[in-house]
């Protein structure tokens, strides 16, 4: 019992993670229909800028905000310089940019920080919290109170302002949005923002957790990818939902089955979904009548 | 209220505009109506800003409207309701006339919308369903709606009776002419052009990217030139 107990919250640690990059991904997609395979490299550089503005003398939370903010602009560069130039070219190849970019962002990483393995101090102390005989670290409460609050409050921006809407909108019908009154251009500028806010702080909550270097974006990416496809592309419920079924999944495989096959139940689940339910979970059919 | 002197545009190295002049004066409404493929719908293209323009000058309400970004000019005044329709096809009837009033937040945007609704009653009955699994018909009305919604003072349109049956058509040049009485100036553009010139007061005839033709609706349902060759006398 306690066995499950612990498999479960360390599930709910992980999937919470995974649902924070499913989180930004939904943004970015919602936009543009671009799927952000940088959207790890975001977790990635809030992770490493915190430790280095730290390590440069900033109190925590205030390296956090400066990694935070720093990473956004980094997904405003990424639009403006690698996205925007090819608007008009076919999804896919905006998919391969973002592909490119987050390469590039890897080994810009690496020489602006460095190759070592950080981390910094948790929020609240290292001392376990017991319930029934397993245990829970305070840090894991802070990224699974992030994951909800980030989710809480994106549902709401989609479906209670009409900014959220607009944003909608410009990824159904770029014409129409501009049509109505909505500048587009500046839609897109908001969603890398705050599609690579959000990945910046997953990192911040989760580098006490797991620590962080200049090569971890990759396999978040896969692993929130993952997740977003299985509750449904572009759905802020799915998100959530499949960042925390696939971690709970991860966290059972690496318990009951062998720790080896932990990182094989993602791709498991994405090549399931694409087979049998390519619309995911939460993901809304597309009805189009020409 | 707006006027077009030797407009030109091209897509690539092909000119499709080749020096356009026309006017629409307050309160009324214009057609222009040619054939598929004479440059009708990139002019109203180049006239809400999507469309980028080599020459030439437009001018609405006596502002030069060429430097404006296509999303600004619903800011205004100048509404479209495009080529294809182009409704939020994900989003609901609702959402979409929600979005079509996106400059404004005040209370006047639910009295547009019952307005909307009143102008067509289908709209309501649909109001929650998505906007994609419409009709035609019902996607027309709601590009208009939708375009209505943003309380233009002259609205351009593309091509409403595009692909729909009779009454349906007849039902949407009704509302057109009944825009008059809203105040709305109306440039049309349409292939159908005699359901057009009835309802117009004055009508350009468009070919290969020329002003062929020009004159009141009247004149031009009476000249035998455009009966034969446009309304098939």
């Amino acid at each position: 019992m306690s066995e499950l107990l612990q498999f479960l919250f360390s599930g709910v640690t992980v999937g919470a993670v995974y649902a924070l990059v499913a989180l930004g991904f939904t943004i970015i997609y919602n936009a543009s229909d671009v799927v952000n395979f940088a959207q790890g490299e975001f977790v990635m550089l809030g992770g490493m800028a915190t430790v280095f503005a730290h390590a440069a003398g900033l109190p925590l939370p205030l390296a956090a905000l400066v990694a935070i903010v720093g990473t956004a602009a980094v997904g405003v560069a990424l639009n403006r310089l690698a996205i925007e130039p090819a608007r008009g070219a076919p999804v896919v190849s905006l998919i391969i940019i973002t592909i490119g970019a987050s390469i590039f962002i890897r080994g810009a990483a690496q020489l602006v920080f460095d190759k070592q393995i950080h981390t910094f101090p948790a929020f609240s102390g290292d001392d376990p919290i017991r319930i029934l005989g397993a245990t829970i670290l305070p840090q894991s409460l802070w990224v699974i109170a992030g994951a909800v609050l980030v989710f809480v409050a994106l549902w709401l921006f989609f479906t209670r302002t009409l900014l959220g809407r607009a944003v909608l909108a410009t990824s159904n019908n770029r014409l129409a949005a501009q049509l109505v009154g909505i500048n587009t251009n500046f839609v897109m500028t908001l969603s890398f923002a705050l599609s690579a806010g959000i990945g910046a702080l997953a990192g911040v909550l989760v580098t006490p957790i797991t620590l962080t270097s200049y090569d971890v974006g990759l396999t978040l990416a896969l692993k929130g990818f993952a997740a977003a496809m299985l509750g449904g592309m572009g759905n802020p419920k799915g998100a959530l939902a499949g960042g925390l079924l696939l971690g709970l999944l991860e966290a059972m495989t690496a318990g009951y089955l062998s720790s080896q096959y932990k990182d094989a139940a993602a791709f498991v689940v994405i090549l399931a979904v694409l087979f049998l339910m390519p619309q995911g979970l939460f993901g809304r059919k597309s009805t189009d009548r020409v | 209220m707006l006027t077009v002197e030797g407009l030109r545009s091209r897509y690539g190295r092909i000119e499709v505009l080749h020096g356009i002049d026309l006017h629409v004066d307050s309160g009324e409404i214009v057609t222009v109506v040619g054939a598929n493929g004479a440059g009708k719908t990139t002019l109203l293209r180049c006239l809400s800003g999507v469309q980028p323009v080599t020459g030439g000058s437009i001018t609405f309400r006596g502002e030069a409207l060429t430097p404006v970004p296509a999303y600004k000019r619903l800011r205004r005044g100048l509404a479209q309701s495009p080529e294809g329709r182009q409704i939020f096809t994900n989003l609901t009837v609702e959402e979409n006339l929600r979005l079509g009033a996106f400059l404004f937040s005040d209370d006047r945007v639910e009295k547009d919308m019952e307005d909307a609704f009143q102008m067509f009653p289908i709209l309501k009955e649909k109001r929650n369903l998505a906007a994609g699994g419409l009709s035609g018909g019902q996607q027309q009305m709601l590009a208009m709606a939708r375009a209505l919604m943003g309380r233009p003072s002259c609205l351009l349109l593309d091509e409403p009776s595009m692909g729909l049956a009779p009454i349906v058509v007849q039902q949407i040049f009704d509302v057109v002419k009944g825009l008059k009485a809203l105040n709305v100036t109306v440039l049309l553009v349409e292939q159908n052009a005699f359901g057009a010139l009835k309802i117009a007061d004055r009508g350009y005839v468009m070919e290969t990217g020329h002003i062929t033709m020009s004159g009141t609706a009247a004149e031009l349902i009476a000249d035998p030139r455009i009966r034969e060759a446009y309304l098939g006398i």
